[in-house]
């Protein structure tokens, strides 16, 4: 196994509308950002591959035109996933692991404000039997919330906590949208309100991947994969228990995470009832800083967010703010589909 | 440590046809995915992930339908990846599932592509207008015409190639069961005559919109070793973007589709293609590119690539036969269409293409490109493992 490890991060500043922003103008910040931290040029990268989705910039082949913010000439070997961009670093992880590319940049972008992101999102339905119906992404996370509080596993005061705790914590990440004493607001759909759902909004992320050596030389502290995983879920939400989620447990077994305990968690819940989910099946105590970013309840670039979680907790690992982490990303209605990576600093791995 | 050899050792397709009202999306996929399990004499539970890829959610009007599809395709409780490089996707993504192998992160891979056009119409697809950016209003043909005109001008291309291509494509159908269009009357004159669409592009030299999916069964050399048919064998595999537009870009021979054929002639051992390569599965989707792939994948010299479909070298029975199975101008599932390559090319090196086999193919290259003629994908296979 070769050893890979993130050595470089940046995000866009998360905003409700960029209306003046094209995708490449939103994202060309983010990738100079993230070459200057390791001084290396678009060309000397040896696999790129991006995460994004047609049906947020309204348009087929939208990532054809992200391509030109790289500088994608003299021609690059390069891929991009239709789903968020933590699949993209899976994606460009396993092309390191091959041994055909020493380092990798991913990036992830998605602009929500063009469209009514809630109607946008029903179009990933079951085509001829749920989505006719337009069930929006908040209706079915309510589902979701509703059947965890009849199973007794929360109620609503309890989810309202966990909203004011990841915004409080984003009153220190100057990249969130939504940040600090957030009301919890009237219900949007019970019981789900205003409070327990993302923000909206536009936003990018980026982060390097390198091997081994050329890692260290690039990175101060870089933050290792130890082990990445993912997972997919039937997609009808009656086949499912929604109080569980067993591809998260399924990604986090086969990533390593349950071998020894993590001290930070980066998890992509949109929703406030989907971390009590994660929370329970990733067995993460109260020791375990959660969100410390203020995640996806403080700025939810869909199709970033995911990336931006990995991005977080190594970020964490490279100040010296975490040994080992546990990065978590989503895609799907209800947690359908799930990642899980396990990040290390180098004095927990000697 | 070095790769591990990838293998294919099971390939499934579907009837392609206009419109496959009897099946939904699910039913369609998962047709050709059963098929190649079949080949490969293996069942669902003998696979560890699946990797899908089609072109643009808009043809069927299902955001990121790996969603919906997981159940169809036995991936629930293993990972799913879904790739999307516009019209190179279908190749791209038989490369994502190889490099798992390959990286020995999984044994064995479904790897499938797709494309229900009837559901929805890909010239409006192609066509919506956004803020800022440059419209495609013409589909692709009118995309693609301009940059014909220009190998035509360049090369000085007698304006016949073009309907010996489709011609010979057509014919080619006939050969492959799972074709789309199986024309029996098809004659020279019948291709020549048919309506201008684009200039110079006739109707007869133009893909069609087609429902299919085409999926194969990718395993590490254990796998292969208990594969009850002959396994095709990956020797190299590569992707290459450029961007769609900038000052010096050459619409006619991409850089981007030299540097990936370079890259996978290196890693095959190639130094000759067009004497070392038995059969190519090429990506030509309006009729005109197939001489001007010749000369980008390094099979002809600039400007002659014309001669060797006019010599009737690229004809099944001849020296370098393009497009055996009748290729993309007879058969268009668009998602799907770069994965046919890889797959017709890995048929043509297990000797089990049927009635277009080429005789004694033992290296056979697939081809793929998408976007404005920016993204590349390729792989070459061969009869026998590779070395070391």
């Amino acid at each position: 196994m070769r050893d890979v490890a993130i050595v470089a991060f940046a995000q866009s500043a998360h905003r409700r509308r960029t209306d003046e922003l094209s995708e490449v103008d939103l994202l060309m910040p983010v990738l100079h950002e993230v070459l200057g931290a390791t001084n290396l040029k678009a060309n000397e990268i040896g696999f790129t591959c991006s995460g994004s989705a047609d049906y947020l910039a309204g348009r087929a082949f939208s990532f054809t035109m992200a391509l030109d913010g790289v500088g994608a000439h003299p021609p690059i070997s390069e891929s991009h996933v239709e789903m968020d961009g933590a699949w993209a670093l899976y994606e460009a992880w396993v092309k390191i692991m091959t041994g055909e590319a020493d380092t990798a940049l991913v990036y992830a972008y998605g602009k929500s404000s063009p469209g009514q992101v809630r109607d946008v999102l029903t179009r990933q339905l079951d085509p001829y039997y749920v989505a006719p119906l337009w069930p929006d992404s908040v209706a079915l996370a309510a589902l979701q919330a509703q059947a965890l509080i009849d199973a007794g596993a929360t109620d609503e005061p309890a989810l309202a906590e966990v909203a004011a705790r990841n915004r409080f914590a984003a009153a220190d990440n100057p990249y969130a949208q939504l940040t600090g004493d957030v009301p919890a607001g009237g219900h949007l759909v019970r019981p789900l309100r205003t409070g327990d759902c993302p923000p909206i909004g536009d936003g990018a992320a980026a982060v390097i991947l390198a091997a081994g050596d050329t890692a260290r030389a690039l990175c101060e502290r870089p933050a290792w994969i130890r082990g990445i995983d993912h997972r997919i879920e039937a997609h009808g939400l009656g086949v499912r228990d929604l109080t569980d989620s067993p591809s998260t447990r399924l990604a986090a077994q086969h990533a390593g995470a349950f071998e020894r305990p993590v001290d930070t968690a980066e998890l992509h819940a949109p929703f406030t009832s989907q971390e009590v989910v994660l929370r329970g099946v990733l067995g993460l105590g109260d020791d375990v800083a959660v969100n410390p970013s203020g995640g996806a309840l403080a700025a939810n670039p869909i199709m970033a967010a995911g990336l931006i979680r990995l991005g977080e907790a190594a970020a964490r690992i490279h100040r010296g703010q975490s040994d080992r982490a546990l990065a978590h990303a989503t895609s799907g209605p209800c947690l359908q589909q799930n990642l899980v990576a396990v990040l290390e600093g180098e004095s927990a791995h000697a | 440590m070095p790769k591990e050899p990838v293998a294919v050792v099971g390939i499934g397709q579907t009837k392609h046809v206009a419109a496959r009202h009897d099946v939904s999306i699910a039913g369609l996929v998962r047709e050709a995915a059963v098929r190649a399990l079949e080949d490969a004499g293996l069942t669902w539970s003998d696979i560890d992930a699946v990797v899908i890829g089609k072109a643009p959610d808009f043809f069927e009007g299902v955001m990121m339908p790996e969603l919906y599809l997981a159940d169809a395709l036995g991936a629930v409780g293993k990972p799913m990846l879904r790739v999307h490089t516009a019209g190179s996707v279908g190749g791209s993504t038989a490369l994502v599932a190889a490099g798992l192998i390959a990286a020995r992160v999984h044994r064995t891979v479904l790897t499938l592509a797709f494309e229900k056009q009837s559901e929805s119409n890909a010239m409006w697809g192609l066509s919506l207008p956004v803020p800022f950016q440059q419209p495609l209003l013409a589909g692709a043909g009118g995309f693609f015409a301009p940059h014909v005109r220009a190998y035509m001008r360049r090369t000085g291309a007698p304006d016949t190639v073009g309907s010996l291509v489709a011609y010979k494509d057509r014919r080619n159908a006939l050969k492959n069961p799972y074709a789309h269009i199986h024309d029996h009357d098809i004659t020279l004159e019948k291709v020549q005559s048919s309506p201008m669409l684009w200039d110079p592009v006739r109707y007869s030299e133009t893909c069609p919109s087609s429902d299919g999916a085409c999926a194969m069964i990718l395993t590490d050399r254990e796998g292969a070793a208990r594969s009850p048919h002959p396994p095709a064998w990956v020797h190299g595999g590569a992707m290459r973007s450029e961007p769609t537009l900038f000052a010096g870009k050459d619409f006619v021979s991409p850089q981007a589709g030299k540097d990936c054929a370079a890259d996978v002639y290196r890693q095959a051992g190639i130094a000759d293609p067009r004497r070392e390569i038995d059969a190519v599965e090429m990506y030509v989707p309006f009729s005109w590119y197939e001489p001007m792939w010749l000369e980008n994948l390094g099979f002809a010299d600039e400007g002659e690539g014309w001669k060797l479909t006019e010599a009737g070298v690229t004809e099944i029975d001849g020296d370098l036969p393009v497009n055996p199975s009748g290729g993309v101008l007879s058969t268009n599932p668009i998602g799907a269409s770069g994965m046919i390559r890889f797959a017709e090319a890995a048929l043509q090196v297990r000797g089990a293409a049927g009635d277009h086999q080429v005789d004694g193919a033992a290296r056979a290259l697939g081809h793929a490109y998408g976007g404005g003629a920016q993204f590349f994908s390729m792989w070459l296979v061969g009869a026998e493992p590779p070395a070391g």
